[in-house]
């Protein structure tokens, strides 16, 4: 195959001009394509703010209008006026907030038993959890809304909140995975110090631990700031409503008025988005930890 | 001396994990084994439940075809949208990988959509698919093309939520792009040097190198796509015409709003049961088609 390569030394120059010029081209082609992509990915954002800020009128024209004449403003207030919103993110802030402390203190104390700790039954129980992930949630649902309605707790956010100081399986096993890592002399050295188990974990396992917490922490916010069936099971009095409930009332009292649907929706997505452009490194690596090694 | 410590050691390993066994036995595996109780009993909630037997199970395999609708529904569903989700992730992170200029700008923005989800994005498509009003046909009108109703056809409204699930591609592009990066570059540089064009490369290279990769997307993709819920709920409630009546949508309707607790937990098993399986299938299937780089290095060496 390689007698193409060593032909005349002339043909070899053109050859490789033609290379280069082919490989311009096809990286012109690559940027076309992904551009093209890129606005298809960003189109739907772009009409939502759109949209959010149109006067009621021009929400509805065909073609549609791409920029809002005139700008209304008022909308991001008036969603705050016509439903309790401001309620909503409340619960959903103070529910997500719990969760993600729960999540991360729980999943990484586990974690470090499972993997800095020796003891019997360790390695049946690692596999018992790890069996528990591929346990759809639905099963237990019914069961678990009965046992929180004897309790007396649904209406509250105690059962939105309570399983995610008990570990869970994915997350704990990420926090494994990476406490593996850490070399064990730290541990040796520290307990020659005289160091308790739990200050080892405290003092030099979590700081360590510090990217795999930041995954922690965005997995629980992100599915506790959007869990819609949750909420929808458990919280059944308005003042209690997360912002998922509320679009969802939203829009079944003002079904058609799409400039003040997209506000909310808009609202409820920025911290999410925030979160996003300031970690982006962090969620990547946790995609790609859990994802790939997964 | 060394027996106190270790014994030390065994009471604070049980002691640190307890979160997640108490966890596990009072919210997974007792619920479990009350679901599996429940599903003989016929209970509202209100009245003391009532010993059924097997009546819940014949009625939903037997005589409730909602079930099997329902359940063809949301395996149309995932038929769809899972391969078509690898295939285009796959796709985008080799055009990622063909190591241009912007790739962290690309990325960012494939990968956005993706941290989006629940109601917030259900209502946004559910306007993007407006027939009269929505970008979508605007788009199409654009090049002369007439769109359907979307979610209000019973034809298309399925169609239009797979087009939905698309728009989350990012998270897997992010792991196809580490996998690609992971494949050893003297593999490429070989079947450069051999010549093989860019076809014959991908297939035998590429695609082999990737497929623990595509398998675990593929496993999660489809317990994923099982349990479509929101968008159901959200966008068409089940409609038109149960077009879009998913599986998980008929589960909450009889548990939370017939207050149907035992013959939920029997469809609640039937859903378990059926991932269960199709997950078993892939998994067997896996010996077929996922190649592991370990296994190709002792074969190498024996």
């Amino acid at each position: 195959m390689s007698a193409a390569t060593v032909a005349q030394p002339g043909a070899r120059a053109g050859l490789l001009a033609s290379r280069v010029v082919r490989r311009r081209l096809a990286a012109g082609a690559v940027h076309l394509v992904l551009l093209g992509g890129a606005v298809l990915m960003l189109l739907p954002l772009a009409w939502m703010v759109s949209t959010s800020l149109k006067d009621p009128g021009d929400v509805f024209l065909f073609p549609p209008r791409w920029v809002p004449d005139p700008v209304r403003w008022a909308n991001y207030r008036d969603i705050f006026t016509t439903v309790p919103f401001g309620r909503f993110v409340l619960n959903t802030v103070v529910i997500t907030l719990l969760d993600v402390v729960g999540k991360a203190l729980s999943c990484s104390l586990v974690a470090f038993s499972f993997a800095r700790l020796r003891w019997r039954g360790r390695d049946v129980l690692f596999l018992v959890m790890l069996a528990t992930l591929m346990l759809p949630h639905h099963v237990t649902l019914i069961p678990q809304f009965v046992l929180y309605k004897q309790l007396g707790l649904v209406d509250t956010f105690v059962p939105l909140v309570l399983p995610n100081f008990l570990g869970g399986p994915f997350l704990t096993f990420l926090m494994r995975q990476f406490f593996m890592g850490v070399p064990t002399e730290l541990d040796d050295a520290a307990r020659m110090d005289g160091a308790s188990t739990f200050q080892i974990y405290w003092r030099i396992m979590l700081p360590l631990a510090r990217p795999a917490l930041a995954a922690v922490a965005i997995f629980t916010f992100n599915a506790s700031w959007n869990d819609f069936l949750g909420p929808l099971i458990y919280l059944h009095s308005r003042e209690n409503y997360t912002i998922a409930l509320g679009l969802r009332s939203f829009q079944q009292e003002h079904g058609t008025d799409w400039n003040l649907l997209m506000a909310a929706a808009l609202v409820a997505m920025v911290p999410v988005l925030a979160i996003f452009f300031a970690a982006q490194k962090y969620f990547i690596q946790g995609i790609v930890f859990t994802g790939v090694k997964g | 001396m060394a027996t106190a410590v270790r014994r030390r050691e065994e009471l604070e390993g049980w002691l640190f994990v307890s979160p997640w066994l108490i966890g596990f036995v009072v919210f997974t595996l007792g619920p479990m084994l009350a679901a599996a109780a429940f599903a003989f009993t016929d209970w509202n909630l209100l009245q003391a439940p009532q010993w059924v037997g097997l009546a819940n199970v014949r009625t939903a395999l037997l005589d409730d075809p909602l079930v099997w609708v329902s359940l063809r529904v949301t395996t149309v569903y995932a038929l769809f949208s899972v391969p078509l989700s690898i295939a285009l992730g796959v796709g985008i992170a080799l055009l990622l990988n063909a190591r241009i200029a912007g790739l962290r700008f690309y990325r960012t923005v494939y990968y956005l959509p993706s941290v989006l989800s629940g109601v917030a994005v259900a209502l946004l498509w559910r306007w993007l698919y407006s027939p009269d009003f929505g970008l979508v046909n605007g788009i199409l009108a654009l090049v002369g093309l007439r769109g359907p109703a979307w979610l209000a056809d019973e034809n298309w409204a399925l169609s239009a939520l797979v087009i939905m699930s698309l728009w989350h591609v990012g998270g897997g592009v992010i792991v196809y792009l580490a996998g690609l990066q992971g494949v050893p570059t003297d593999l490429y540089e070989a079947a450069e040097v051999d010549g093989a064009p860019w076809w014959p490369r991908f297939v035998n290279v590429t695609v082999p190198l990737l497929t623990p990769v595509l398998f675990f997307q593929l496993v999660v993709g489809i317990i994923a796509a099982l349990q479509v819920f929101t968008q159901a709920l959200i966008m068409t409630n089940g409609g038109p015409h149960d077009a879009t009546h998913f599986f998980m949508l008929y589960l909450y309707r009889n548990a939370f709003q017939f207050f149907k607790m035992g013959y939920a937990s029997v469809l609640g098993w039937i859903l378990f049961v059926y991932i269960l399986a199709l997950t078993l299938v892939v998994f067997r299937s896996s010996a077929l088609w996922v190649y592991y780089e370990g296994e190709r290095k002792i074969q190498g060496a024996g």
